[in-house]
């Protein structure tokens, strides 16, 4: 009985050994080559694997990184600049700063803004609705509401808000990674600077057509005016189709085109309260 | 035993209310959108600008492509303007708005009701003359029937199959046409067989019109070469690849045309329109619209302009029903519900049906308990509940093995699906998806 067991444990440990000589030599022979950078670059990354980048997750984001000569092009908006710098410094190169940036819908067409007149029953996406016809209000452009984008947010960065109709992107939550700008079939989503305390002037429309079709689908569409135009210091608005819109990269936050605005369609967002008298020079030396 | 196709297929109610009401033409309207792409292809180029006058029967909109068809005015008046207005999609598309003056026909359309028998054209010539025409398939596809007409390098029609089987549950309007039209039904397949040069012609009728079957077996008896068939009530055995099947047992394979199996499948309108067009120089600015619905005072058959707005034929019928749900351009199985009233009617409206608000809703969406019924109903052999799933996942190159571009989107698994599951939205957005990636890769 005891030969039998003494048997098999020889025999089984020489076949071990025999494997793991075989083993050790095509692993000898096979052996690929990564550079341990890469290992370590994706170390220092978030590690969220969203895309945001432009590479299909983290590791290959990483691998693009080891590979760049320099990191102008390279971006994790996710970790913002604090993580390329810690990537610059484990790659030797000039780490190059990012301005931060946030998604924000370009549509305030929430149900008291914009009423409905027809409904659609059938698969609730957005994708499905928009290629079947354009939306449950007369406006073409407007958000559909059924979630496309809070569905695409791997960071719950985006309170859907069926009861207002158009869904809310967290600022303190959104990375900027892009996902819902692709997932929207109306293309309302933007990716804007990031302004200090998360603050906003920003046309919340998307609306071309003609002023009185507009007005009339939404209470809060742009109608093109070119008012904000005008009182604009900073050339930061553009009007095109008859559709205002403030670039990000240009607005000082003054302030001063949301009064004129006769449709309301202008959002300033987490400012103070205005004061009675609005002195708008105040607000333009803030950045 | 009648025949029918051999996969799947539905007996949805057919709910026939206006079979027996005679068309009756509808009076003129006040003005008229007619929108420039109303067929399969690319949109025909606005002719007319702001102020100009046209007569009944003008071409207001040239084709601007093989695959591409004319537009003529369907009425006489002064253009107002040449815009975009939302169609039945909500989205706007380009078209023509005219102030309707009178009815002032072009000169040489032949407005008398006799029949003109003899053919006096040659059949390179008949093509020419339906592509002028502006005639397109009227089943509700809106092929331009002239790209039918010719086959593709090495192949050759030997059949023309005439689809009178309306299998949409509903609507009439064929139906009539069969009865009140069937002299001129049959001169146009005569012309349409010489334009093919085919000698061989099937009318497919389904079995719940048997006085249209009676009828045109009578006309077909001095008519050589051109037979009726009776065929088994299955929906949907008016899709051109179900009725083939249905008649010749031949199986259109994945992907191909009719043209591949030698058939071409034009329905009872199309051929009533190419006699008009060919007999009496008239081209295509009006068609049979059925208005139907189980609230509607006075289901009907109305012979329409093109362009008139949908509201105007809902009123002839008796006026807009209280408890209206949906309004639906079409059939209930395959239509489109409108979103307003001002949508105008096009080449391919087959009927307006007023659903009421209890038949409209649809049911709330349960799991699916993989039943099969399906798989089972589908006419091309799918799997919709797959589908559906690869829709939803957004896996479309699954999807493309799946053989999702031969949906007809006939609608029959969302019909039958017990968990009232939105099967054919997604296989739609699917197919759509699909339809995009296989376009761009050819480019």
């Amino acid at each position: 009985m005891s030969i039998i067991v003494i048997y098999t444990i020889v025999t089984l440990s020489l076949i071990g050994a025999t494997a793991a000589i075989i083993l050790y030599f095509v692993a000898q022979k096979f052996k690929v080559f990564e550079d341990p950078r890469i290992d370590e670059v994706e170390g220092a990354l978030p590690g969220a694997n969203c895309g945001g980048c432009g590479f299909a997750g983290c590791r290959a984001f990483a691998e693009a990184c080891v590979k760049a000569s320099d990191l102008g092009d390279l971006n994790c908006p996710v970790g913002g600049n604090d993580t390329m710098a810690s990537v610059a410094t484990t790659l030797g190169l000039e780490a190059v700063k990012k301005d931060p940036r946030v998604a924000f819908i370009r549509c305030n067409g929430t149900c008291d803004n914009r009423p409905k007149t027809s409904s659609f029953d059938g698969a609730s996406t957005c994708s499905i609705a928009s290629s079947v016809y354009s939306g449950e209000t007369d406006c073409q452009f407007g958000c559909l509401g059924y979630g496309d984008c809070v569905d695409a947010c791997d960071f719950d960065a985006i309170d859907l808000r069926a009861e207002m109709g158009v869904p809310l992107i967290l600022d303190d939550k959104c990375v900027a990674c892009g996902a819902c700008v692709d997932a929207c079939p109306k293309n309302l989503i933007e990716l804007r600077k990031k302004m200090p305390k998360d603050r906003k002037i920003v046309v919340a429309c998307r609306n071309t057509d003609k002023g009185g079709v507009a007005r009339k689908a939404c209470s809060v569409a742009c109608i093109g005016c070119g008012k904000c135009e005008k009182v604009c210091a900073f050339d930061a608005i553009t009007i095109e189709n008859n559709l205002a819109f403030i670039d990000s990269d240009k607005c000082k936050l003054c302030r001063k085109c949301a009064p004129v605005c006769p449709t309301n369609s202008i959002l300033e967002l987490n400012f103070p309260p205005r004061k009675v008298k609005p002195e708008p020079e105040l607000e333009t030396k803030e950045n | 035993m009648l025949k029918t196709f051999k996969l799947g297929g539905v007996h949805p109610p057919e709910n026939k209310l206006s079979k027996n009401q005679k068309i009756e033409t509808l009076a003129l309207p006040k003005s008229v959108f007619i929108p420039v792409a109303m067929h399969i292809g690319a949109p025909a180029t606005p002719l007319v600008k702001k102020g100009d006058k046209v007569k009944v029967g003008q071409v207001i909109a040239q084709s601007s492509s093989f695959v591409s068809t004319n537009i003529h005015s369907s009425v006489s008046g002064t253009v107002k303007k040449v815009d975009f207005s939302a169609d039945s999609s909500g989205y706007p598309k380009q078209g023509i708005f005219i102030d309707v003056e009178g009815d002032e026909w072009m000169d040489e359309i032949d407005r008398t009701t006799d029949l003109v028998k003899e053919i006096s054209v040659d059949g390179a010539e008949i093509v020419k003359r339906i592509q002028d025409a502006g005639i397109v398939g009227l089943g509700g596809a809106t092929f331009p029937t002239h790209v039918k007409l010719v086959p593709p390098k090495g192949m050759k029609a030997e059949l023309l199959l005439i689809n009178g089987v309306e299998c949409e549950p509903y609507l009439t309007a064929d139906h009539r046409l069969m009865l009140e039209k069937a002299d001129e039904i049959m001169v146009g397949i005569q012309l349409l067989m010489k334009a093919m040069n085919v000698d061989k012609a099937v009318i497919g009728i389904e079995n719940n019109k048997p006085d249209a079957i009676q009828l045109l077996k009578e006309k077909c008896k001095t008519c050589p070469g051109v037979s009726v068939v009776a065929l088994k009530v299955q929906y949907p055995q008016g899709g051109e690849k179900q009725l083939i099947n249905a008649v010749t047992g031949r199986e259109v394979p994945s992907g191909a045309l009719p043209i591949a199996v030698g058939a071409v499948v034009s329905n009872v309108g199309t051929a009533f329109a190419v006699y008009e067009a060919i007999q009496k120089n008239k081209p295509l600015f009006e068609r049979v619209v059925t208005v139907t619905g189980k609230g509607v005072l006075k289901p009907s058959n109305f012979l329409v302009r093109i362009g008139t707005p949908t509201s105007e034929l809902v009123e002839a019928a008796g006026g807009l029903p209280d408890d209206t749900g949906k309004i639906i351009s079409g059939g209930p199985m395959m239509g489109k519900a409108i979103p307003s009233l001002d949508v105008p009617v096009t080449k391919g409206t087959s009927g307006i049906l007023l659903m009421r608000e209890e038949e409209s809703k649809r049911k709330e969406v349960l799991n699916c308990i993989r039943c099969s019924r399906c798989t089972s109903v589908c006419p091309m052999g799918l799997e919709p509940y797959l589908l559906m799933t690869l829709g939803e996942k957004q896996i479309f190159d699954r999807a493309e093995q799946e053989r999702v571009m031969d949906c007809i989107e006939c609608g029959s698994c969302s019909y039958t699906c017990p968990s009232n599951r939105p099967l054919l939205d997604y296989i739609r957005f699917g197919k759509g998806k699909v339809g995009a990636i296989i376009r761009s890769r050819k480019k």
